[in-house]
């Protein structure tokens, strides 16, 4: 199914399916799932625990590996990628936004938003631009010399989200974005997230359990046993076996 | 060099922690340079003999002496270019605790035939020469004890009185020599044997030992057997050795420095192994979701491995040069005080050389097991463990 009625796909899902093992046993946790999203979506992905929202974050950013089907992103096949191909694919093509911030507690905001531009050829002047621009964007700018202890939970995930985009990548993963955040702070990280969305074009795939927090994304898919289930829970997305 | 930044301040995370595993390493390395210093001092002899030297001693023991007729007779031995002797005096200067070795000695022979490590203004070396109960002092002893040329020096012998009794010897100061090599020995008082043999009670017309230079080194083994058969079943035999073996079971004599100093350094190593490997296995296992997110953003295995490994290597060289700085401050302070029973004690470039060789050892070796680890770590995994 296509989640966007933009035309120009980003993310395509063919049949894919992922299985651990738990013990001698296999577990399935996404089966045979078929999904597009656009350019420019900003999608929320709900469901309750266990549903497979994170795993399917994981695929989308190219953390795991699908155990069936195909993956593509940009029109890269990332299931066919090695894990060290992975690593360099994703260094350049997905900024990844966590409920923790996941902030190095020794480095200042400014050298946390540097991290991701050490793996590329920029020169440190180029790289201090880029994070100053990275950092107004997200409106820290003043705060660029403070470590992570000494900014309040809001801000350190403006940090973790300027880290995210200072590279500039097309797609946006945020697991559970606001889930450390009270309501004001978090309403002020999803406007950012929106903004994002909106003025530089970043597709965002947001896994929530707020459904306060969904209604700031343009489209909402239901994630239940690994089944894929439309927004208004009119008709349930097929997923095969599940 | 661009996770240079990153791998220091990761190093300021705990603090305390850092600073005392910095501390041990230190300490350790300080002992090292000490004890690798000491070792050196007392190898040393060995190291800066002559090749070109042989010693005769009695082949009962050193402290048998030898009669005064067999230098003339070595003299006499196919390849001996030229033989000199020199005597052990034993004494002391006011107090018993200021030891340091004193010589009875041949004329100027003793000097040319160890032009090689030691120098002497020649007119100092006429004057002493002109004085019978001038002597001849090294440079450390005569820093350590403030001595300078003219001054009288009274030295009470533990072992040779004089011939009416007294143990008490007076000596003028003549000349102060140098060492051409730092590691060589410029403590010892040098003085005239035609004065100590006249004088002294008991012992008259021998001497401690023969030093024989040969022409040709090539032949030295050769000359110590011919010397050696020359005394055969007379009443005072020699053993010939050269002067490098002759030093190394000196010092021997002693202790076998070398062991153990390497079985101390051995167990205080293994030590630091433990406790510099501890501190990277704790700072790593409390760090993995971080390593999981620089991977997560795009920093590749090889990159988590050498951040972990650079941590390691960090704190074992800064620990480790700050260890030898210390050894190499402290030694240069000692060696005046210990130049009496340890003469060449200073810190050589070998042990610097050898040391920086273990604290790489150190750092790889106390960094590997955790950096594998990080390398080898998944980030489902990892974040999952949060």
């Amino acid at each position: 199914m296509s989640v966007s009625e933009s035309t120009e796909a980003l993310v395509k899902l063919t049949n894919v399916g992922k299985t651990y093992k738990k013990g001698k046993e296999p577990v399935a946790v996404l089966s045979r799932l078929n999904m597009t999203i656009n350019r420019g979506d900003f999608l929320a992905l709900m469901g309750p625990s266990g549903s497979g929202k994170t795993t399917l974050l994981n695929l989308l950013g190219g953390l795991d590996s699908p155990t069936e089907g195909e993956l593509s992103i940009a029109g890269q096949r990332i299931d066919q990628l090695s894990s060290g191909q992975l690593t360099r694919w994703r260094a350049s093509h997905v900024g990844f936004i966590f409920q923790f911030y996941n902030l190095m507690p020794v480095l200042t905001a400014e050298r946390n938003v540097e991290l991701p531009l050490l793996l590329t050829n920029l020169s440190k002047k180029q790289r201090q631009q880029h994070v100053a621009a990275a950092l107004e964007l997200v409106g820290l700018s003043e705060r660029a010399k403070h470590y992570p202890s000494e900014l309040s939970g809001g801000q350190e995930q403006r940090v973790a989200i300027a880290r995210a985009i200072v590279s500039d990548p097309e797609l946006l993963l945020c697991d559970e974005p606001t889930g450390d955040l009270d309501r004001t702070t978090a309403d002020e990280i999803l406007k950012l997230l929106q903004e994002l969305n909106r003025t530089q074009r970043k597709t965002i795939v947001m896994v929530t359990h707020d459904p306060r927090a969904a209604e700031h994304a343009k489209q909402t898919l239901h994630l239940d046993k690994g089944a894929l289930i439309t927004d208004d829970s009119v008709a349930a997305v097929q997923v095969a076996g599940v | 060099m661009k996770y240079i930044y990153f791998v220091w301040k990761n190093l300021g995370r705990k603090k305390i922690r850092t600073v005392l595993t910095i501390l041990s390493i230190m300490i350790a390395f300080l002992l090292f340079g000490l004890l690798r210093t000491m070792g050196s001092a007392f190898e040393m002899g060995a190291e800066l003999a002559g090749e070109d030297r042989l010693i005769s001693i009695h082949k009962i023991s050193l402290i048998q002496p030898l009669p005064i007729s067999h230098i003339a007779k070595i003299a006499g031995v196919n390849g001996v270019e030229d033989v000199t002797h020199a005597s052990w005096f034993g004494g002391y200067y006011q107090d018993p605790k200021n030891q340091f070795a004193q010589f009875a000695i041949e004329g100027d022979k003793y000097f040319s035939i160890y032009d090689d490590l030691v120098t002497l203004p020649d007119e100092q070396l006429q004057a002493w020469l002109k004085n019978r109960i001038g002597a001849v002092v090294g440079r450390a002893t005569a820093t350590r004890f403030g001595w300078k040329v003219g001054d009288r020096i009274p030295l009470i012998s533990s072992i040779y009185p004089q011939e009416n009794g007294d143990r008490t010897w007076e000596f003028v100061v003549e000349g102060i020599y140098d060492v051409k090599d730092e590691h060589a020995d410029s403590s010892a008082f040098l003085f005239h044997y035609d004065y100590f043999d006249e004088a002294k009670s008991f012992g008259k017309g021998t001497v401690g030992w023969a030093i024989v230079k040969v022409e040709e080194p090539e032949q030295s083994a050769r000359i110590a057997a011919d010397i050696d058969a020359l005394f055969a079943n007379s009443f005072a035999e020699t053993k010939t050795s050269s002067e490098k073996d002759f030093a190394a079971s000196f010092a021997k004599q002693f202790a076998d420095i070398g062991l153990i100093t390497t079985y101390i350094l051995s167990a205080v190593f293994f030590t630091m192994l433990l406790v510099a490997g501890n501190t990277m296995a704790q700072a790593v296992r409390e760090r993995i979701p971080e390593l999981a997110i620089l991977k997560t953003i795009g920093f590749s295995d090889f990159a988590v491995l050498n951040m972990v490994l650079a941590e390691s290597l960090l704190i074992s060289i800064i620990g480790g040069a700050l260890g030898l700085a210390a050894a190499w401050l402290v030694a240069g302070a000692m060696a005046s005080q210990v130049a009496a029973f340890m003469p060449g004690f200073a810190m050589d470039v070998s042990v610097i050389l050898l040391g920086a060789i273990l604290i790489l050892s150190l750092g790889f070796l106390t960094g590997i097991l955790p950096a594998l680890q990080g390398m080898r770590l998944t980030i489902v995994n990892a974040l999952g463990r949060r």
